[in-house]
């Protein structure tokens, strides 16, 4: 075989397997859409936002309200990333500021094991730890308030270690030019730090967001999977993810396409997240982007 | 001055709470797991049937399953995986729109909630596909999943090997061929590797992509079509189904955590030696 046509046969192969991995995205969407299609074309996803109940499997009064599940997995994110973002943002000043080199190593290493735990871990935690804790405080203890906790942990190191990278790769000029002007260090990190990161922070800030809102064996461990509009952190929720995961082993015909079409809905809230990321990106310049 | 430095000593507090809260969350989790898993763990657990729905015996069948679900995962994911970023890090030119096609649609792929690529596994694996709820079905669905963890990882590999090496070997006439099997992809492999581990540790620890794909049986797997139980999946099982299954739970997620702990300590070792060499022999690429 000449060299000129094994290099074509090499580009053409290549070329084949990328053409296969971008299409894997295409046949996740298709395919989500074509089993959701009964409940987009029977007017049911209607029912998504007009009933007031989840009661998919009754034979008298079928009911697909979706507000309070979708209530649910917005109210468990917020809550998860209220906490994860002050704690994780915290972390990383003091890794980068406050620790000794040593210590500040340590630190990145332990938040780079959290990140590697997987979700079911945490979910079995909180089931076994975190909602006995909250439940002798308030009862039942799986609640809203577990899940957002036991989420928090989980995006933590999101949040943490791209804050770290986004403060990292600040010019060391910024630093000179703040003590030259006689700032302290608070200051300096108030000031100066924060507001030149904010975009890498930001961008970590999303990436958490996204990873909460499709989580769901963290969650449905923990959150009491009771489909209701809750009135305190200490009621239990269920958001879509836990849903999904709890009913499709039974769902069938009409009950199955909604809930294919709230997969659909998750993928279009998580991969606009996403997008409107690489669009942010998209529109800095070279030399913004420190 | 003085407000100054009260105020230092505030920010350096909270800052030194926020970074404990974290390091003590692992701590903590980790010090509950092997208490409430230490007791129940023995070389037999390794290996001896699941009994009494998991409440008894051990996860020698499921630790099987799991390994021949990373397997059939790997053996999809990873020559397509590496095959794409070679294309894009090798075969287009930095502006070429279909590769920015091409990662705007594995950036996509990343964000997909895991749930959802077991509402799609269990669509086109297990009906269209015709593999029913198996283990193959579980590897496939997870081989989606990992997928932009292995294009990535591949194509900084591929970044972090000098510029200057193609034009020097295409001075010397060697094909594309032969430029990328004999000069490139050898000094890629170490950062490959670290991905593909990566990829192991992101489809041991998953759990629901599987759940509807490669099912729940415990029984030893017989084949690639036989639904089989991942660790994970034993784990949700065990802690949410099965009264009193706790123990045997907390037991099999010690064994999981260390898995992965292990398998993580060994990708950013590997990663640490292989970006400090690659650096050392090259300066310039830092500069």
């Amino acid at each position: 075989m000449s060299p000129s046509l094994r290099d074509r046969i090499l580009r053409l192969s290549l070329g084949a397997t990328a053409i296969l991995s971008g299409s894997v995205i295409l046949a996740v969407i298709v395919f989500l859409f074509r089993e959701a299609l009964p409940a987009l074309t029977s007017g049911k996803l209607s029912h998504f936002f007009t009933d007031l109940r989840w009661q998919p499997g009754s034979e008298r009064d079928p009911q697909f309200g979706l507000t309070p599940m979708l209530l649910a997995s917005l109210l468990v994110t917020v809550l998860a990333t209220i906490i994860a973002i002050p704690i994780g943002v915290g972390g990383a000043i003091f890794q980068q500021f406050y620790a000794p080199a040593s210590l500040g190593k340590f630190h990145d290493r332990l938040l780079e094991l959290l990140a590697g735990v997987p979700s079911v871990i945490f979910g079995f935690w909180g089931l076994t730890v975190l909602v006995p804790v909250i439940n002798r405080w308030q009862p039942p203890g799986q609640s809203l308030l577990a899940a957002g906790l036991v989420l928090a942990l989980m995006i933590l190191p999101t949040v943490g270690l791209t804050a770290r990278s986004a403060i990292r790769s600040l010019e060391p000029g910024l630093l000179q030019g703040a003590a030259a002007l006689g700032m302290g260090r608070p200051a300096t990190i108030l000031r100066i730090i924060i507001p030149a990161a904010r975009q890498g922070i930001g961008a970590g800030c999303l990436l958490a967001i996204a990873r909460a809102l499709g989580e769901t064996l963290a969650v449905v461990m923990v959150c009491g999977n009771i489909a209701q509009i809750p009135h305190s952190l200490f009621d239990p929720v269920r958001p879509i993810t836990s849903t999904i995961a709890l009913e499709m082993g039974y769902a069938s015909s009409d009950h199955r396409a909604l809930l294919y079409a709230a997969g659909l809905i998750l993928v279009i809230l998580t991969g606009t997240l996403v997008a409107s990321q690489a669009f942010r990106k998209s529109r800095l310049t070279p030399g913004q982007a420190g | 001055m003085r407000s100054g430095k009260i105020s230092d000593i505030l920010l350096g507090a909270l800052c030194s709470i926020a970074a404990l809260t974290g390091i003590g969350a692992l701590i903590w989790i980790v010090t509950d797991l092997i208490q409430l898993g230490l007791p129940h763990l023995s070389p037999g657990f390794f290996t001896e049937e699941v009994t009494e729905s998991g409440r008894g015996g051990g996860i020698g069948p499921i630790l099987a399953s799991t390994a021949l679900i990373l397997l059939s995962c790997l053996t999809l994911a990873v020559p397509i995986g590496v095959g794409s970023a070679l294309w894009f890090a090798e075969m287009i030119t930095e502006k070429s729109r279909t590769g920015k096609l091409l990662t705007a649609s594995i950036d996509l792929l990343a964000s997909v909630p895991s749930i959802v690529f077991g509402l799609f596994g269990m669509v086109f694996f297990c009906q269209v596909l015709g593999l029913g709820f198996s283990i193959l079905a579980g590897g496939l669905t997870l081989a989606c999943m990992v997928l932009p963890i292995v294009i990535r990882t591949t194509i900084s590999a591929m970044r972090a090997i000098p510029q200057d090496l193609r034009p020097a070997a295409a001075a010397l006439g060697l094909s594309r061929t032969t430029t990328l099997g004999k000069i490139l992809l050898p000094r890629a492999l170490p950062g490959i590797l670290v991905g593909v581990t990566i990829s192991v540790a992101r489809a041991l620890s998953e759990t629901a992509a599987l759940i509807f794909t490669s099912g729940y049986a415990t029984r030893w797997p017989g084949s690639l079509n036989d639904s089989g139980r991942a660790v994970s999946v034993h784990i949700y099982d065990l802690a949410m189904n099965i009264p009193n299954g706790a123990g045997r739970a907390s037991a099999s997620a010690l064994v999981l955590l260390t898995l992965i702990l292990i398998i993580n300590l060994t990708a950013s070792f590997l990663s640490d030696r292989w970006f400090a060499r690659q650096s050392a022999t090259h300066p310039a690429i830092n500069g």
